[in-house]
């Protein structure tokens, strides 16, 4: 009974001092952006790693949302007879929930675990406690640039989701089950609004944050990780708690911001 | 005896349950060679990253040039950290960069040299190293001695005060051992830091010691010189040394020649 109330406090502290860490962690990632030098190679490196190496994924999985949101679309829309609405059905879909969502879900996992086992195995390989012995600021140094280009990168590859999910929407619902173009077109302009557009930018700019923080916290953290052992074998469990906990906490944020914005 | 550099006083470290220092108090001298010997898993790398401000200690001083670093702010903890260099038990080099770039990394980050000026002097350290031919090559296409090698050049490319080396032939074979060894002399005798080894390699790196540190149980025991230790009538510091080396520490007595 002590014992189970000695470990429920322990989890607790543990508890503490991991969120603890985790703000310090966000505040002095953030402050590092205003540090001179400003390392925009970097950033520009890491833009072409995290963003533009993601337009495949990104492409494949929007246009395939955008086909699967046609055709189901389609088919309830036509019971009421108005399917007409398929363009502004697919558009709002994609634009408010699932384009700012399905990218941050894709970028976690294509960028998000690689960024957590790099800088994991940096930690394990005293790489970082070199950093600091040459007083470079690892912060400045690794996880600021990070921060930016995923800040940077997935607001575009958003937008690009977006535009090209419609675009399979129109290949579902026009192209292959005959709804008239016009129509689809027509239902686009006439009902998303710029609040739809605001709503899917804020929430981008929100799911990159929490991606790359979670993914590079707990890369770095991984030696003070819990449960999750040394080596390699902690850097691949760091990596799947990054994973799982990004995707959780966007879920979560996307409720979050959809009810506060409505 | 000349003024002590680093002093530890009553240092005590744990993880967790394990107490892996207890009560240390140390000193290390100014412009001598310190080595620091001791099994598996004794906390030789933790007294260096103690040393380095990298861990806290959970009680103690650790005062370096006469200023407790446990109470430092990171930008003091900084100026005093360009004072030393570091070769990492593994290196530490950064796998992103080149050979080239890892060694011209402090440099670029601390000193206010133009890039002309940087690539020149970088040239110089490894070449010395005799790592000229391998500075396009990234850290996982390195051998280990390589790695050590280009490791121990990054560590000096900002002159430091105090160099610390974390087993720095370990798992070497004997002929890079000795090269490794040759380039501390003459390192050491061209830039004059104070140095503080940590190995596994006794009898040899006895050698080059002015001081010897035994670690074992959490508790450090220091002999003037290596001769010492066999000199010994404390029966306690014999058991001890005994204990820490082995039977290795019993031929010490016999090889005197790296
Ligand atoms: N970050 C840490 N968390 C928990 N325990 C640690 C940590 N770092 C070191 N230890 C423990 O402290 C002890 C001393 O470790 P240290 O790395 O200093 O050993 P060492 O003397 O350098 O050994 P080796 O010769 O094998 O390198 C070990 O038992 C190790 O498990
Ligand atoms: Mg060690």
């Amino acid at each position: 009974m002590i014992s189970f109330v000695t470990k429920l406090g322990d989890s607790f502290l543990y508890f503490i001092r991991d969120q603890g860490r985790m703000g310090m962690f966000l505040l002095s990632a953030l402050l590092g952006a205003f540090s001179r030098p400003f390392r925009f190679r970097e950033v520009v490196r890491q833009i072409s790693i995290i963003g533009a190496n993601s337009f495949a994924v990104i492409f494949f999985t929007a246009i395939f949302t955008g086909m699967v949101l046609g055709l189901q679309g389609y088919y309830t829309l036509r019971k009421f007879g108005s399917e007409g609405m398929l363009g502004s059905a697919v558009a709002l879909s994609l634009i408010r929930e699932l384009g700012p969502v399905l990218t941050a879900l894709m970028v976690t996992g294509r960028a998000g675990s690689a960024m957590c086992a790099e800088i994991g195995i940096m930690r394990n390989s005293e790489q970082i406690d070199a950093l600091e012995c040459m007083a470079v600021n690892p912060f400045r140094y690794l996880i600021t640039p990070k921060f930016l280009a995923t800040i940077i990168s997935v607001p575009i590859l958003t937008q690009f989701f977006n535009v090209i999910g419609i675009a399979g929407g129109y290949v579902a619902g026009v192209v292959l089950l005959g709804v008239n173009p016009g129509a689809f077109y027509n239902g686009i302009e006439q009902s998303v609004v710029n609040e739809d557009i605001n709503l899917g930018i804020v929430k981008s700019f929100v799911f990159a944050l929490l991606v790359v923080w979670i993914c590079t916290g707990k890369g770095y953290f991984v030696h003070i990780l819990r449960n999750a052992g040394f080596g390699a074998e902690g850097v691949s469990r760091a990596t799947t708690q990054a994973v799982v906990l990004s995707s959780i906490s966007v879920l979560i944020w996307d409720y979050l911001i959809t009810a506060v914005m409505l | 005896m000349s003024p002590s550099i680093i002093e530890f006083h009553n240092v005590v470290k744990s993880f967790g349950p394990q107490r892996v220092l207890d009560n240390v108090t140390i000193s290390f001298e100014a412009g001598r060679t310190t080595v620091i010997a001791g099994g598996s898993g004794q906390g030789k790398s933790v007294t260096l990253k103690l040393i380095l401000g990298l861990l806290a200690p959970d009680a103690g001083e650790i005062l370096v040039n006469g200023q407790d670093i446990t109470k430092m702010k990171l930008r003091e903890l900084n100026r005093i950290r360009e004072k030393f260099g570091v070769l990492f038990q593994g290196a530490a080099l950064l796998d992103s960069m080149t050979v080239f770039e890892n060694v011209a990394l402090p440099l670029r980050e601390r000193t206010k040299f133009k890039p002309p000026e940087i690539a020149q002097r970088v040239r110089k350290m490894l070449t010395q190293f005799n790592l000229e031919e391998h500075e396009a090559k990234f850290p996982a296409q390195l051998s280990g001695g390589m790695k050590k090698r280009v490791g121990l050049a990054r560590a000096l490319m900002l002159q430091p005060e105090i160099m610390l080396f974390d087993e720095p032939t370990t798992g070497l074979d004997p002929q890079i051992t000795m090269e490794i060894y040759r380039l501390f002399f003459n390192s050491q005798k061209q830039f004059g830091y104070t140095s503080i080894i940590v190995s596994h390699d006794i009898p040899k790196v006895f050698n080059l010691a002015d001081q010897v540190v035994l670690l074992n149980k959490g508790k450090m025991v220091t002999f003037a010189s290596p001769e010492e230790i066999p000199l010994s009538t404390e029966p306690q510091i014999v058991s001890f040394a005994v204990e820490t080396m082995g039977h290795i520490y019993s031929s010490s007595k016999m090889e005197h020649n790296i």
